[in-house]
């Protein structure tokens, strides 16, 4: 159990990089504190699942170090790190039973009977798999099956941490929501370190403690769920957590005025300077913090689309789309309306990144 | 063209794939076809293309049985989840092969393929081969493949559900445009209540082969018929709690007791079965209530904070409960915590799972 820290990692799949794009990983340090349970998160090819497989050990980095601890890690094998791994596809050997599957990882191990058969139940209790322990696992459904694979993953005691790379990815929306809530359980139960790789943010921000945001290969931020959702640093994580993702619209500086279209916009708090001149200059502000008011800018109603929970408002000013949240039950006019930003949460950026 | 199923039902080895199922599509719409896996989506997909053939009952199209039409000679196209493209043809091609097939002239292929390629922003992308794009771009590619030949039916299977989330999202938000002033009927299957309500249009709830429910998406959310088609379609999963009426109030155990109104107080002594969805189960003092709301104190066994929603599950009254509330809040693990059920949105079904009395 121990610290896991990356310093200076770069990756590259190419024997001989040339420019940045060649480079699956850009170089970058990090580092999850001893019983943190924290999500990798970004679209596919973001590198999201290398920097997984260079903590594991499946890969081997070109350059850089991985450390458990003190300890330097980078040329040891995956077996010799220490770590358990959960896969997009359940790994589960059909012809052993549910507890032989369980019993496997420890076995390995040469651990002794009887506490492989503590550990077994224990876990088989967490995940419920108790009454299912004699039978063949090739009998079992889908979500049994990724149930035994998460419970091998869970089984050992001593790894330094757990890493599941999209675990939930295959599974129907239900048992999504139940297992999802059963490894959260179980990080509290075990506080063991969990890296956990997703490109659902829903996944990742109801998972974790701590959630790396990835794009091209890079750390774009790495935060608090509430971090992530309330001030995004730059706005690909505006857009790429929250559904609908933030609204990104065109803004305008003179002094310490931001405009949008010319409409004046007040953002607390105010930007700490002024941007240089030829810089992209966007206002960025999330459907949850735009409002219907009795004035402020005008729009035209275009989409209503119902959610359960809420409605998402497609509106137009001018050409630019704007969406917002309408409550349940709440009134939505049918084509003219006004709508206003909370000035604390509208944030100004600059060539893409967080200005306020 | 209005597309029906007249008592369909399919056995396969004697096992029931599907059962009797009566449902008239709704016309140049979609139609939602949502349920957990194994529910009978595909096959009952693949009944409407012709796939297939029912052991029973008919297939209507305009009123005129097609049930032994085979596929070819019916105007259908399909999208599945694994999207399918030649992989040694262009993307130009690869839209073009049912007019080819068809027999379309050059120009007119040429004409048309354009046209959808536009609609789904794949113009730069027509010479190259469906392997260079990215998963989102793969799919377009067999939508498009699907819309060019003017299908009077187009049965999408889950074609969402490989891609990314944002994609998926962009897509989705896509969709409905992309059909808008068309012509033909869409079926849509899929495992999650929120696309069935974002996609607007009618849904089928289905369950171990059983169509349990079929009308415009909002209503059989608001209003489901029955205990399986309210847990269809609700995610997070709805919750449920014993409880039981006694007079002119509904008791749960002894946590709780409210009137017993609208079309509940004419219901029979008895026991029932409450669902309420997540979302009206709020963090006591985070929004005002209405009169009617019952507060009750549980036990935080986990706490989820998702950005924009704080998901708590508790214990209460022997059974686990999940709340979810708009805004950030803390809670320790084992916290008592007060709870605001909002029971005017509540659902009461009757022990056979059949709801009862109606929400006000």
């Amino acid at each position: 159990m121990a610290r896991i820290r990356l310093e200076q990692l770069r990756h590259t799949y190419r024997a001989k990089p040339a420019g940045d794009d060649d480079w699956a990983l850009k170089r970058l340090d990090l580092a999850w504190e001893q019983g943190t349970a924290s999500a990798l998160l970004g679209p596919s090819g973001c590198g999201k699942t290398t920097l997984l497989n260079l903590i594991s050990g499946l890969l081997r980095p070109t350059e850089g170090v991985v450390r458990f601890g003190e300890r330097d890690v980078t040329a040891l094998p995956p077996d010799a790190r220490n770590i358990a791994q959960v896969f997009q596809f359940p790994v589960v050997y059909d012809t052993m039973t549910v507890y032989d599957n369980l019993a496997f990882p420890l076995r390995n191990r040469r651990v002794a009977p009887a506490e492989v058969d503590r550990r077994v139940r224990e876990v088989a209790e967490l995940l419920d798999l108790g009454p299912t322990l004699r039978h063949r696992a090739a009998g079992l459904t889908a979500d049994g099956k990724q149930k035994i694979s998460l419970g091998r993953g869970l089984v050992r005691s001593d790894v330094a941490a757990i890493l599941f790379d999209e675990p939930l990815t295959v599974v129907d929306p239900h048992l999504k929501w139940r297992l999802r809530s059963k490894l959260k359980e179980l990080h509290q139960k075990l506080g063991t370190t969990m890296i956990y790789v997703t490109h659902d943010q829903t996944e990742a921000l109801t998972f974790a403690d701590q959630v790396v945001v990835m794009d091209q290969g890079t750390v774009v931020q790495a935060g608090t769920p509430v971090e992530l959702f309330e001030r995004p640093r730059h706005t690909f994580v505006g857009h790429f957590i929250g559904s609908p993702g933030m609204n990104v619209l065109p803004a305008t500086v003179e002094g310490t005025t931001v405009r949008f279209l010319g409409h004046p916009i007040e953002l607390r708090p105010a930007p700490a300077r002024p941007p240089p001149a030829g810089a992209r200059l966007e206002l960025g502000v999330r459907p949850e913090f735009v409002r219907l008011a009795a004035d402020g800018i005008p729009v035209r109603i275009v989409r209503v689309s119902e959610t359960g929970r809420h409605r998402i408002v497609e509106a137009r000013h001018e050409d630019t789309p704007i969406k917002l949240l309408v409550g349940e039950g709440d009134p939505v006019p049918a084509e003219q309306a006004f709508l206003r930003f909370d000035p604390a949460h509208t944030q100004l950026y600059v060539d893409g990144w967080s200005a306020t | 063209m209005a597309f029906a199923l007249h008592d369909v039902a399919l056995r396969i080895a004697g096992e029931v794939h599907l059962h009797p199922t009566r449902l008239a599509l709704a016309p140049r719409g979609f139609n939602v076809l949502l349920g957990p896996t194994l529910a009978g989506k595909t096959t009952l997909l693949r009944v409407l293309a012709g796939l297939v053939r029912p052991t029973a009952g008919a297939v209507l199209r305009d009123g005129a049985d097609v049930t032994g039409v085979p596929v070819r000679k019916r105007r259908v196209a399909m999208v599945y989840q694994q999207f399918i493209n030649y992989g040694h043809l262009s993307v130009f091609e690869n839209v073009a092969s049912p007019l080819r097939v068809a027999g379309a002239a050059d120009a007119e292929v040429r004409r048309r393929v354009h046209r959808i390629a536009e609609l789904l922003g794949l113009g730069p992308f027509l010479d190259r081969r469906p392997a260079e794009l990215s998963g989102g771009q793969q799919q377009r590619v067999a939508l498009a493949r699907a819309l060019v030949k003017d299908a009077d039916l187009v049965l999408l299977d889950e074609p969402l559900a490989n891609l990314d989330y944002k994609l998926r999202e962009a897509l989705r938000d896509e969709l409905p445009r992309l059909f808008a002033g068309r012509e033909c009927t869409v079926v849509y299957a899929t495992t999650e209540p929120a696309e069935a309500l974002l996609l607007g249009g009618h849904t089928a709830t289905l369950d171990e082969g059983r169509v349990t429910q079929f009308g415009p998406s909002d209503e059989v959310y608001r209003r489901p018929v029955d205990l399986v088609t309210a847990r269809t379609f609700s995610d997070p999963p709805i919750n449920t709690a014993a409880v039981a009426k006694r007079g002119d109030r509904i008791e749960l155990g002894r946590v709780a007791s409210w009137p017993a109104r609208g079309g509940l107080a004419a219901l029979p002594d008895g026991p029932y079965v409450l669902g309420l969805r997540p979302h009206h189960v709020r963090i006591a003092g985070t929004a005002a209530g209405s009169g009617e709301d019952v507060v009750i104190a549980g036990k935080v066994s986990i706490a989820e904070i998702s950005g924009s929603e704080s998901v708590v599950h508790f214990a209460l009254d022997g059974g686990t409960w999940v709340s979810q509330t708009h805004g950030v809040h803390r809670f320790d693990v084992g916290a008592e915590v007060r709870f605001r059920l909002e029971i005017a949105r509540g659902l009461y079904f009757a022990p056979d799972g059949r709801r009862a009395g109606a929400e006000v």
